[in-house]
């Protein structure tokens, strides 16, 4: 097990390198200059620009910048953004866990409901219900982020009024974010109140950002399900005489569980590119909407460090994932 | 003492290019204690009447028969609830596959204790005990470390020991063995035949071999029932049987024994067995039967009496003078 780990995070370092090519490049390749969008309207001098250029660097060859960049990334260190002049570490640290609550909080709706749901429509196989889901699913599917978004906005923030359109909490209440997690800040600030608040806020953005990973994790649920369902063993626990609910829970959702897991993990990438137009829509302050901002300013470390920071932790995630499968099926372990 | 009783059962497949009877009317009884072997070429239904019995078939099967009894227990019209006390407690089955009928996914220990703790309501420690015990029972070496082992770590033939395990954890009456022996190495399949007798000797439950293997008939069995294209076409005690066959299909499966035949080439039985789309209008066998007749073809022929083996033909073979039809 841990050689096959330590192999894995091997296999880290090709992967590595290359996002970091990428996200170095891809803010490089987008027209705009970053020290003309800094100076915005004022316009500037000859002489200031080529001052600005040199104290960013600029001026020298861009494999000399890369390989600067790189050995800065390997020691820990990812800039500064030209913009705050912070730390780009720092800020991400202090934005990450307002979309790590927003990210969580949409896998848990995503599997809560998904997994079961699944389930359900394999073991009805054909019925109402299977029907009924797999076309919804289908529809949450595709459907745009955006769209959806300002369907749910216009409906229960319009219309009916129950949620609020944009923030994490109400600025009726304030507290020192000793976490960054809203929720427990919120429940350990001990104001009446502020918990509902910070509930009410997570609720559009979960069920936007959480959508696409329901209908994704339901329709895998339901086709490994269906799969399963026609194993000798499961024949075999119905010979025992076990009841269909321990089968369908235990013998067989156990087995059905790899690819779930295979796609709960993929979905964490999509869930993270979903973040970033969720918390636009929202005025989520996460890692999301810090990167939008910072793309359209050109604040090349933030965008480059960010999106470094994001691949890292799909790569985390997608180890973990290969670990659980031999946790739930031994016999997948013995490769 | 009648355990199992069985009255004209059908089963039908609804598939996607219409009905098929896979099982045609068959009637079987098993007293307790005996061994009653079922025995016919691949797809003539052997699998399917028991998988009925025991309520195991997928939804698109529909089953209707005049009377299935088991242990005074009415398994037509028995609720499932009702039916999942008695499977897998007084009526058990094993199947063909030992590799894919176990869970990969957790220990057979784990498998075996479930079963246990359903029917027997053991606690942890009797149903270890217990575990260890039917181990220890199907010859299962050092079952303490056994019990904590995955199906992919054990041999085929262990894991079918596994499975007769569990399907006698719970003492049943009736175990159905469904070509228990298929998927095994040839000396592996003596010792799991060996076992099951034994079994049978030391319990006294009643054992329904399927098998397609006239050698496993002839020295396991006690009764036999020959199955053809879904229709009982006989059934004699095993002696008799094997003497004086009366239907030419078993007959005709006697012939194609190795240590039967009298030339240098191996007879087998030409054609096959009749599937959806092919079945004959008169006697199901007449295809392939070198008695057949113009009668034989256009009329089902109706089972004989018992002197007959229920024969399921118009020209029975070893009438000794009596007058067949
Ligand atoms: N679920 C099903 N749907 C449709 N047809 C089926 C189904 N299960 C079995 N059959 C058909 O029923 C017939 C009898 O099958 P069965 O498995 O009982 O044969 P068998 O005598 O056990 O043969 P084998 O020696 O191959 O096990 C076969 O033609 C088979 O194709
Ligand atoms: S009824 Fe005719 S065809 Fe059928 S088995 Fe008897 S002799 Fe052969
Ligand atoms: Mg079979």
């Amino acid at each position: 097990m841990l050689n096959y780990v330590l192999s894995r995070l091997l296999t880290f370092i090709p992967t590595f390198i290359g996002v970091t090519l990428i996200s170095f490049s891809f803010i490089r390749a987008l027209p705009g200059d970053p020290i003309v969008v800094m100076a915005g309207e004022r316009g500037l001098t000859d002489e200031r620009y080529a001052e600005l250029s040199a104290q960013f660097g600029f001026d020298r060859p861009i494999y000399v910048q890369f390989w600067e960049y790189l050995t800065g990334v390997l020691q820990g260190d990812l800039g500064t953004s030209f913009v705050t002049k912070r730390p780009v570490w720092d800020e991400f640290f202090a934005l990450f866990p307002a979309t790590l609550e927003l990210s969580v909080c949409a896998m848990i709706f995503a599997v809560v409901l998904g997994l079961p749901a699944g389930v359900i429509a394999a073991v009805n196989r054909g019925k109402l219900f299977d029907r009924a889901l797999m076309s919804t699913a289908l529809v949450g599917y595709s459907m745009p982020i955006f769209w959806w978004a300002l369907l749910l906005i216009i409906v229960f923030s319009g219309n009916l009024g129950w949620t609020p359109v944009s923030g994490r909490i109400s600025l009726m209440y304030y507290f020192p974010d000793a976490t960054g997690f809203m929720l427990i800040d919120s429940l350990a600030s001990g104001q009446k109140g502020a918990f509902a608040s910070a509930v009410q806020h997570l609720l559009l953005p979960t069920i936007v950002l959480g959508t696409i990973p329901l209908a994704v994790i339901a329709r895998q649920t339901r086709s490994a399900m269906l799969e399963v369902l026609g194993e000798d063993y499961i024949r075999t626990a119905r010979a025992k005489g076990m009841s269909p609910g321990r089968i369908n829970g235990v013998h067989a959702l156990r087995n059905a569980m790899i690819p779930v897991i295979t796609v709960i993990g993929l979905s964490v990438g999509t869930l993270l590119a979903g973040a970033i137009l969720t918390e636009t829509i929202f005025s989520w302050p996460g890692i999301g909407k810090w990167m939008v901002d910072s793309i359209f300013r050109r604040d090349y470390p933030v965008v480059q460090g960010g999106l470094l920071l994001i691949a890292v932790m799909v790569m985390v995630v997608n180890l973990t994932v290969d670990m659980l499968y031999g946790v739930i099926n031994p016999k997948i372990r013995k490769r | 003492m009648t355990l199992l009783r069985i009255r004209n059962l059908s089963v039908d497949f609804a598939t996607a290019s219409g009905a098929f009877r896979a099982v045609d009317g068959v009637d079987q009884d098993v007293d307790t204690g005996e061994i009653l072997a079922i025995v016919g070429e691949s797809g003539s239904g052997k699998s399917v009447s028991m998988l009925a019995v025991m309520g195991l078939l997928p939804w698109t099967a529909t089953i209707t028969a005049d009377e299935v009894t088991f242990d005074g227990h009415d398994l037509l019209n028995i609720d499932s609830r009702a039916r999942r006390r008695i499977v897998g407690n007084d009526l058990a089955m094993i199947f063909q596959e030992p590799m894919s009928s176990l869970n990969p996914c957790f220990t057979v220990g784990w498998q075996i204790k479930e079963a246990l703790r359903f029917h027997l309501g053991l606690n942890r420690r009797d149903r270890h005990a217990r575990a260890v015990e039917l181990f220890e029972q199907v010859g299962i070496p050092d079952p303490e470390k056994r019990l904590s082992a995955f199906p992919h770590q054990l041999s085929g033939g262990m894991n079918q020991r596994v499975m007769i395990a569990m399907a006698i954890a719970c003492k049943p009456k009736l175990l159905i063995a469904d070509e228990p022996t298929t998927a095994l190495d040839v000396t592996i399949q003596a010792q799991i035949l060996d076992l099951l007798a034994s079994l049978r000797e030391e319990t006294g439950m009643g054992l329904v071999l399927i098998t397609h293997d006239m050698g496993v008939v002839a020295e396991t069995a006690e009764r036999v029932s020959v199955q053809y294209a879904g229709q009982k076409v006989e059934e004699q005690p095993v002696g008799d049987l094997f003497d004086v066959p009366h239907h030419p299909y078993t007959a005709a499966l006697l012939d194609a024994l190795p240590e039967r035949a009298t030339e240098r080439m191996l007879p087998t039985i030409p054609g096959v067995v009749p599937g959806q789309f092919d079945r004959p209008q008169g006697c199901l066998f007449s295809p392939r039967c070198k008695f057949a007749d113009d009668r034989c073809r256009s009329t089902p022929p109706p089972a004989l009496g018992a002197e007959l083996g229920h024969a399921r033909c118009f020209y029975p073979l070893n009438t000794d003078e009596r007058i067949a039809s």
